[in-house]
């Protein structure tokens, strides 16, 4: 089936079996291996990408389903040369031991940010209808969808900390 | 993943014509049960109509003062929606409180609604189960039955229905607007859409094939306090052991029966005076357990209570 999504800015046409998930199309049709399979079935959050801005777990999502979506993957967010402030923030923090759920997480922090920015509410809200006090427990409370099997959690808070700034 | 044709709706008549025309199809909405479901093949239709876009996905003022949520309104969008979080509390700490963020911003109201009623005998194909294998058996009742029903079951199913959002809208006295085969409309309570087991637990709801919900309708918020409480084996992202809404003199239960279980029982004792121990307590004498699920009933005991004296004292604050 004719599917056309815009990856990391450029338009992608590819013919899919129905039965493709996004996770699939952009790891073996699109060669962007940067987005990892880890679970399949949307329990660790390592292929979690932004589509239209907006995160979600690409293994649970048919590739027939984002014709006219706009995805940003890993690929997406920086480069070997230039890397994102959340990357060299990973890096400065050494927030990660194997690196394979640290795609997902940096995927899942820049659209967790964007819905700390829109005065989206957690579980960790107390206030329903203030601004949201963007405390640690409102971040951890925010990433548990992403499972690091090498538990660099606290490096990985202190990393998406470092480009949020202090809690509002 | 069995194969299957695609087409995405382009209206909401179509897309319920599709559905009666099409042999073994399925809507689909944000798909995070559904496609998982399709994985293991516990699910597998031959045709999927894909109603995410359709435009449904406004949630706005009804003119009694209640509220119209749409079907493909996302989890996160309702959770976040400013008229929700002032008027219907309880339904974004629902919300919020159920899977990730991730899943919480593609799954949509209906699809919620419409997850499957579940248990570990239901995802392992390697088992029994009456529901996904009619006729098969149940793996659970005399199996790991630790988070299994304790009101409502049948011998052959003891599963729970897994949604917090849907909880929250039946003690909101919500309800929900479906389109037909025939091309009308129809409104019914939230609470009966989902069924109890039975000698039917392959049924989850009383929908008629190839009807569509369209919208989820709520009332003007009651007066008194509202909160949703739950409680679990983590802290986040995990399905609950049991949960309560409490909305004004309303109280719906999570992950204690097939279906959010509205605790008729303990209302009327509230009603006629009763302390919130006491009106737990008489919902209790309907509950029973299988074995390991026994302590639901305690923590039950201990729960609602607990929310009730909380929800009266935002009641009196607000």
């Amino acid at each position: 089936m004719k599917t056309t999504i815009t990856v990391n800015g450029q338009a992608k046409t590819l013919d899919v079996d129905t039965r493709t998930t996004l996770l699939d199309a952009l790891r073996e049709r699109l060669n962007l291996p940067g987005t990892k399979k880890g679970c399949d079935h949307g329990q660790c959050g390592a292929c979690t990408v932004l589509v239209n801005g907006v995160r979600i777990n690409s293994c649970l999502s048919l590739a027939v389903m984002h014709d006219g979506d706009a995805v940003t993957t890993i690929e997406g967010i920086g480069t070997v040369e230039k890397l994102a402030p959340i990357q060299q923030a990973f890096l400065t923090e050494d927030a990660f031991q194997c690196g394979y759920c640290t795609p997902g997480q940096i995927c899942s922090a820049l659209g967790m940010l964007q819905e700390v920015a829109d005065n989206w509410p957690s579980q960790e809200t107390t206030d329903l209808t203030g601004k949201i006090k963007f405390t640690d427990d409102e971040l951890r409370e925010r990433m548990s969808g992403n499972i690091c099997r090498c538990s660099a959690y606290p490096q990985i808070v202190a990393a998406i900390r470092s480009i949020a700034g202090d809690a509002a | 993943m069995r194969p299957f044709t695609y087409e995405r709706a382009v209206d909401a008549a179509g897309a319920v014509k599709a559905a009666v025309e099409t042999p073994n199809a399925k809507f689909l909405g944000g798909g995070t049960n559904l496609l998982d479901l399709m994985k293991l093949e516990i699910e597998t239709p031959t045709h999927l109509i894909d109603v995410g876009r359709l435009p449904m996905a406004g949630i706005e003022e009804t003119a009694e003062g209640g509220l119209r949520i749409g079907a493909m309104a996302t989890n996160s969008h309702v959770a976040a929606d400013a008229k929700v979080r002032s008027r219907y509390p309880v339904l974004t700490q629902a919300i919020v409180s159920g899977g990730s963020g991730q899943l919480r911003n593609k799954a949509t109201t209906a699809g919620n609604l419409l997850q499957r009623t579940r248990c570990a005998y239901f995802y392992d194909t390697s088992k029994p189960c009456n529901k996904r294998a009619p006729g098969s058996g149940c793996g659970a009742l005399e199996g790991l039955n630790r988070n299994s029903a304790i009101f409502g079951a049948s011998h052959a199913c003891i599963a729970t229905h897994p949604s917090d959002m849907a909880v929250a809208l039946v003690a909101l006295d919500a309800s929900v607007e479906v389109l037909s085969p025939s091309g009308a409309a129809r409104s019914f309570p939230l609470m009966e859409l989902h069924r109890l087991p039975a000698e039917t637990p392959d049924k989850d709801t009383h929908l008629i094939p190839g009807e569509l919900i369209t919208a989820v309708v709520l009332p003007p918020p009651p007066d008194g306090g509202q909160l949703y409480r739950k409680v679990r084996d983590r802290a986040s992202y995990a399905a609950g052991l049991a949960s309560v809404a409490v909305a004004g003199g309303r109280i719906a239960l999570g992950a204690v029966a097939h279906k959010p279980w509205r605790a008729a029982d303990a209302e009327a004792a509230l009603a006629s005076g009763a302390s919130p121990a006491e009106a737990i307590a008489a919902e209790l004498e309907g509950a029973s357990a299988n074995g390991r699920n026994g302590f639901k009933i305690n923590l039950i005991s201990r729960l609602v209570p607990a929310a009730i004296e909380e929800a009266r004292g935002q009641g009196r604050g607000a």
